[in-house]
């Protein structure tokens, strides 16, 4: 790890003071779950650390009028056990308790899943966002089990945040301040596929912190699935969030979002209009999976993720399905 | 002249200690974090080493410049191992390396040393035999009765293609020591499964007598075979004491470094034809098979396995070099390989004949060196895992999610090591047990003080017991399943040796002659006269007051005397459900029945075989070493893409041990490895039996199984 100053602000105005407009100078330690790995491996190797831990506003989680407000320094335990979270997003709970890792779960926040690096492992190993080489990415013809089957690249790694399918699929918005003022964006615009390698695969300015995300009131059904190899601390394979609005038996509007398939949680609005304006059963949620994944581009050795996002989605509706409203 | 003592062990239904299910003596040390490895000391003014290692499948060092390193922050000595012009021929191969104030300066100084690389073309996977062109290199084919004309003349012939792929040993503790060299004397603090024989390997490389090479270890932190030498890290951890003026240097591959260079268990492939009768008898065995355990290559796995004695065989073999870290001893090494195979063509030969498995490995029976062993274990596990009532022929489930159950084999040898114990029985009626053997968490330390307490007549609490440390009495290497029957046995020896003599010393007192004495109890005491007796503490006060009784014990391997022997069989069922949806693999029972010789303590040969069902079951389910055809590289050299099996994925276990007078009175058997055998074969057959099809490639992953299901190339 390379040395670097150390900063421990306890107001989130000395925060974004202590940050850099360029990415590569400060990073925003919170759980230190993703940072800490990355600065051992030289990935990020910031001059100043900025420690957000101590900023009291950034914690917490209160229920408004206009939803709910989740501060960044929830921790991911905390999300998934929290009643009212439970009740009016399950999807988003949900997410949460599937981290495996206890550990993770602890000490993880909800600002670091969603700022985390991806886990694609030519990223760690040091060959940059893409893997280029002579001009093009290795991922295609790669290692590629774990990586996207949406997206066409050149960005091939996926999303690795827990939280992000659900966000999106609830329409969450994301608050970020810098020392110009606070700005909202949508969760679904918060995560985007860079288009070169130095970009980053979300809308966060490197002089910005993200500070809360705001959960829209409002009642709907909702349910996360996720493929998971072990039960033990490992990566999902493939994940689905879905939010539902439902009239009576019919769903009256849906949002189906997929996870670890794309470089961003991958919103399918193929997968709403076949079970919009239907009743979920086996045959129609089996019909949303197929049409989630019919314009999938798996890579050399990734056709099974295809699979798995396709039953994914259809397990998500059905569980969806399950909830009273 | 005294006669031959009888070593012999008591008889089952005397025995007070040993048999009984103790607790591991050093459990609460180890629970606590009181335990110290090696990888936890900490000496005065100790230096840290790091490796800088080629991060290329293959290159040639065409410089190094290790100057910048050498003025770094804390840096107290810099090694260049390879030098220029050196040819690397895996990644991970020891560049350089530092030793430094601290572990991070260290580290931080590795970065500064400049290497240019000439990068060399690699092969690195063997899967496809087709690409390995001149990396493979054939074996001669073995040839038994006519297997040709056995094939023509069949009822039915089954053909498939299977593998399993190179892993790695993840021990805990990864390798390596501490050690410092100053003058002609090394002192060494190994993690190693062989303390006794750690200086002998490392003297001529450091070209300093074994005698001054002290080498002591309380803890290791696994092994399965790949802590056997001191390894390259020990001379280079020597080499940087000695440039560091003699202070102590610890050295220990990082995590990634330990999964690419520490060792790894060979792979195994191949195409595999069965010939045989409708009734499920086999005629005729043939296979091609290929295997890498690195740029070295990969062996043959004894096949056919366990059913050795098919009539008509056609074997051929090609070793496959990689540019991948070489291969080490993996817990009955090569034994996981060709249980799978062979076991998987028996299953799918059972499965094209339509005879239920159990049936066609009982029939078969008669080919194994012990056909009434293996009939009875097969019909033991079949009762255990309700095989009649819960297994169907394959293909015949349906739904999104199926059972499916499968049978694997093992048979190992396990005879005791050569080794010596030394007792020593003081005045004060203390005892000490010595030996330079280690516990490889086996529980070793608790098998030697129970065997030494049942044959003092004294309890648990009694014996001090001392090992790991190489100016004892020579232990054996922990391998092969050896050392359970070695250090028992010369326990025992040592033990009635030291009684013998104590036994001289009180006689007069108690009007006897001293073979009429029994030691029993906390007394020493005439056979068969109790009340002419006295207790431990006032027979060792005959010694006399300065004396001692110090004796010593051997197990000779060519003389074991009965007290242990070798040959241990096993058969397991593994029961499964498969999401046909998500090609998740779920273990709902395990059944292990192993076959095993005396226990001495039946809590931890159970806990040998429950380990080495965990493992089995990572490595069916999850573990693979994942290299890059285009970087050369292993991608998952880390604990997050090399994945283990956590608790919750391992599902039920059952163990029966097969602890009969018959099995008892054959000895001390190791147990250690023949668990760890069959685990792919059963899981990966219990899956087939599920859905209906071979998942050729082992571990059986959603990736696997949905390819093979969906028809894509594994």
């Amino acid at each position: 790890m390379q040395s670097f100053a150390y900063a421990n602000p306890a107001t989130v105005q000395e925060a974004v003071a202590l940050l850099s407009a360029k990415w590569g100078e400060a990073d925003v330690l919170a759980g230190g779950t993703d940072l800490i790995s990355l600065m051992k491996e030289h990935l990020h190797t910031p001059k100043r650390v900025v420690n957000i831990k101590n900023i009291k506003e950034l914690e917490g989680i209160q229920k408004t009028g206009a939803g709910i407000r989740i501060g960044a320094l929830v921790t991911m335990d905390e999300l998934a056990k929290n009643a009212d979270v439970k009740a009016a997003a399950k999807v988003l709970s949900e997410a949460a308790a599937a981290i495996p890792s206890p550990q993770i779960r602890h000490m993880g926040t909800v600002g670091g899943d969603l700022c985390q690096r991806p886990r694609c492992w030519y990223f760690r190993q040091g060959f940059g966002l893409f893997a280029m080489k002579d001009g093009r990415s290795m991922i295609p013809d790669g290692a590629n089990q774990y990586h996207a089957i949406f997206g066409g690249g050149p960005a091939y790694f996926v999303s690795a945040s827990s939280l992000g399918p659900a966000l999106v699929a609830l329409g969450a918005k994301v608050k970020l301040v810098s020392a110009k003022g606070p700005r909202e964006v949508p969760a679904a615009d918060f995560f985007v596929v860079p288009q070169n390698e130095t970009s980053r695969e979300i809308a966060l300015h490197p002089d910005e912190i993200l500070t809360e995300i705001l959960i829209p009131a409002g009642t709907v059904h909702s349910a996360t699935y996720e493929v998971r190899q072990k039960e033990a601390l490992d990566w999902p394979l493939a994940t689905c969030s879905v939010v539902l609005h439902m009239r009576g038996h019919v769903v009256a509007s849906a949002k189906v979002v997929m996870g670890h398939v794309a470089p961003k949680p991958w919103d399918s609005p193929e997968a709403a209009k076949a079970i919009t304006g239907k009743a979920i059963t086996a045959e129609t949620a089996e019909a949303a999976g197929k049409a989630a994944v019919a314009g999938a581009q798996p890579l050399s050795q990734n056709a099974y993720k295809a699979t798995l996002a396709r039953v994914a989605v259809k397990r998500a509706l059905l569980e969806a399905a399950k909830q009273k409203a | 002249m005294a006669n031959t003592p009888d070593y012999s062990w008591p008889p089952m239904e005397t025995r007070k200690i040993i048999g009984k299910p103790y607790k591991r003596v050093d459990g609460p040390q180890k629970a606590s974090g009181r335990a110290k490895y090696t990888s936890d000391l900490k000496l005065k003014d100790m230096l840290y080493a790091a490796y800088l290692t080629c991060p290329h499948g293959h290159a040639r060092v065409t410089s190094i410049d290790t100057s910048a390193a050498e003025k770094a922050t804390g840096v107290k000595a810099v090694l260049v191992i390879a030098e220029a012009g050196k040819e690397l021929q895996w990644e991970g191969q020891e560049v350089a390396a530092v030793a430094a104030t601290t572990g991070e300066a260290a580290s931080e100084a590795v970065r500064k040393i400049k290497v240019a690389y000439e990068v060399l073309p690699h092969f690195v996977n063997e899967a496809d035999l087709s690409k390995a062109g001149s990396h493979g290199k054939a074996a001669g084919e073995k040839v038994t009765g006519d297997p040709e004309k056995a094939i023509q003349d069949a009822e039915a012939v089954s053909e498939g293609v299977y593998g399993i792929p190179v892993i790695t040993h993840c021990c805990l503790e990864p390798h390596g020591c501490v050690i410092q060299w100053q003058g002609d004397q090394v002192m060494a603090w190994p993690s190693t499964q062989f303390v006794t024989g750690w200086a002998g390997v490392l003297a001529p490389n450091l070209k300093v007598p074994a005698a001054n090479i002290k080498v002591k270890m309380d803890y290791i932190g696994g092994g399965f075979g790949s802590k056997f030498s001191p390894g390259a890290w020990a001379e280079v951890g020597a080499l940087l004491s000695q440039k560091a003026g003699g202070k102590p240097v610890k050295i220990f591959l990082d995590r990634a470094t330990e999964l690419q260079i520490a060792g790894n268990r060979p792979s195994a492939f191949g195409k595999i034809k069965i010939a045989g009768n409708k009734d499920g008898t086999i005629t005729a065995w043939q296979s091609e098979t290929w295997a890498t355990g690195g740029f070295g290559g990969g062996g043959q796995p004894p096949l056919p396995y366990v059913y050795t004695n098919i009539p008509n065989t056609r074997l051929n073999h090609v070793s496959v070099s990689v540019n991948a870290g070489p291969s080490q001893a993996w817990r009955a090494p090569n034994n996981q390989q060709a249980s799978y195979l062979t076991c998987s063509a028996m299953e799918d030969f059972a499965a094209k004949v339509g005879v239920d498995p159990m049936v066609v490995f009982d029939k078969n029976a008669g080919y194994t060196p012990r056909a009434e062993q293996y009939r009875y274990q097969l019909q033991k596990a079949a009762e255990l895992s309700e095989w009649k009532k819960l297994w169907k022929p394959r293909g015949s489930e349906k739904g999104a999610v199926r059972r499916g159950l499968g049978l694997g084999v093992n048979a190992w040898g396990g005879a005791g090591h050569a080794c010596t114990a030394r007792t020593t029985i003081n005045p004060d009626g203390s005892v000490l047990l010595e030996m330079g053997t280690q516990d490889l968490g086996t529980g070793t330390r608790t098998i030697m003080t129970q065997v030494a307490a049942e044959t003092l007549g004294l309890q648990m609490g009694q014996i001090k017991l001392v090992i790991g440390d190489n100016s004892l009495p020579p232990g054996g290497a922990s391998g092969g399943s050896t050392t359970v029957g070695g250090s028992s046995s010369a326990t025992r020896k040592s033990c009635i040796n030291a009684l013998t003599k104590l036994f001289e010393a009180v006689a007069p007192a108690l009007g006897a002659q001293p073979e009429e004495l029994e030691a029993v109890d906390g007394t020493v005491r005439v056979k068969g006269n109790p009340k002419k007796s006295l207790t431990w503490a006032s027979a060792c006060q005959k010694i006399g007051p300065g004396g001692k009784i110090s004796e010593i014990g051997a197990n000779e391997q060519r003389n074991p005397m009965g007290l242990n022997s070798g040959g241990a069989a096993g058969v397991q069922v593994a029961d499964v459900s498969v999401d046909t949806e998500t090609g998740l693999v779920k273990i709902n029972r395990y059944v292990a029945v192993q076959d095993c010789g005396l226990i001495i303590n039946p809590r931890l040969a159970e806990s040998q075989v429950y380990g080495a069902i965990i493992m089995g079951i990572s490595t069916a389910l999850y573990e693979e070493r994942i290299m890059d055809d285009l970087t050369g590289r292993m991608m998952n050299a880390d604990m997050e893409f090399y994945k283990l099996a956590g608790i919750k994925d391992i599902g039920d276990i059952v163990v029966h041990l097969d602890i009969r007078e018959v099995n008892d009175k054959r000895g001390v058997i190791g147990l250690g490895e023949p668990p760890a055998i069959g685990i792919c074969a059963a899981v990966g057959n219990a899956v087939a039996n599920a859905i209906g099809v071979r998942v050729p490639n082992i571990p059986i992953t959603p990736m696997h199984v949905l390819n093979t299901l969906e028809g894509r190339k594994a």
